[in-house]
């Protein structure tokens, strides 16, 4: 599998292909969830209305990235360790992700207090700002994987 | 006669483009962050439409998300157009003819949207919810396609393009 997304210009390709836009996805809907903590949009709309729905196709996205990211990677994995850009990714995504478990298991118990709120507690504004801000890095070091040059 | 992307790669300002050379990853990378804010206001709609959510009316659905859809396809079409001038890419280009004529047909669709939802006044009709259906699943499946056709190069490459 590895040499053949090594070796298959079409391979990576289509990995890439689908990479990209899945997390276009993640990130949009990502997006959504957030600026409702952050208070910026859909302040009517009940917080867990909106993860309710947002979330799911959140995971799929993101599961359907990983898979390909980690196709792509093991075709060059050597390469790919030493890329600044694809650490720096790495790095987010361990930031984003332990912000989401933080905010899942300690912000978010006591939603039923604030779910109908415009204004969100400031741990899930900050929850939000972090993750939004995680997610844009991401996709920007993800482009500079690309332009990467190997000294 | 030289093809038209290279006429325009060849311009002062495609050049001056690519001599900055962090303007081209930047505008990819907004690029892309506006597609996904397009995809991911699309699919809050459907789910509304299909009747997955059931928060509101249809018109109350457009209202929330589609300000955040017309600013993300601006933000697309301005980056895009950035792109089309610092990276050209050839119209022979299979899949890039692809992308086009996709996004053509999504725009008219996402044109489409405001109507259709508004047309659902209060009452939620069994026709209006059908042809809002349409309108809305018919957009979600060209602006995907727009999306996976604007990195697609493999597949041009397998039509032989």
């Amino acid at each position: 599998m590895a040499l053949y997304v090594a070796q298959s210009p079409f391979g990576f390709s289509a990995l890439d292909m689908i990479h990209i836009a899945a997390i276009a996805v993640v990130f949009g809907m990502i997006a959504l969830l957030d600026l409702r903590l952050i208070g910026v949009a859909f302040t009517d709309y009940p917080v867990t209305a909106l993860s309710r729905q947002v979330l799911p196709w959140t995971w799929a996205a993101f599961a359907l990235s990983a898979i390909t990211g980690a196709l792509m990677f093991t075709g060059q994995a050597v390469k790919y360790s030493v890329n600044f850009g694809f650490q720096m990714k790495i790095v987010l995504m361990a930031i984003a992700g332990i912000n989401v478990l933080v905010f899942h298991f300690i912000t978010y118990r006591g939603v039923a207090k604030w779910d109908r709120d415009a204004t969100v507690p400031l741990a899930g504004k900050l929850a939000g700002g972090i993750s939004l801000a995680c997610w844009i890095a991401i996709v920007f070091y993800g482009r500079f994987t690309a332009y990467y040059h190997y000294p | 006669m030289p093809e038209l992307s290279q006429w325009v790669g060849n311009l002062p300002l495609s050049q001056m483009m690519r001599r900055i050379t962090w303007l081209i990853p930047v505008l990819q990378s907004l690029h892309i962050l506006s597609i996904g804010m397009v995809l991911a206001s699309v699919v809050m709609i459907d789910l509304r439409v299909w009747g997955v959510s059931r928060a509101g009316t249809l018109a109350a659905t457009g209202r929330r998300f589609l300000p955040w859809l017309w600013i993300a396809v601006a933000v697309a079409t301005v980056t895009g157009i950035g792109l089309m001038f610092g990276a050209p890419r050839s119209w022979r280009d299979g899949a890039f003819l692809a992308k086009l004529y996709l996004m053509g047909a999504a725009a008219v669709a996402t044109l489409a949207l405001p109507l259709v939802l508004r047309w659902n006044g209060g009452a939620e009709e069994k026709d209006d919810r059908f042809v809002a259906g349409f309108v809305a699943t018919a957009a979600l499946v060209l602006w995907l396609g727009a999306t996976l056709a604007g990195r697609g190069r493999w597949i041009a490459g397998m039509l032989g393009g």
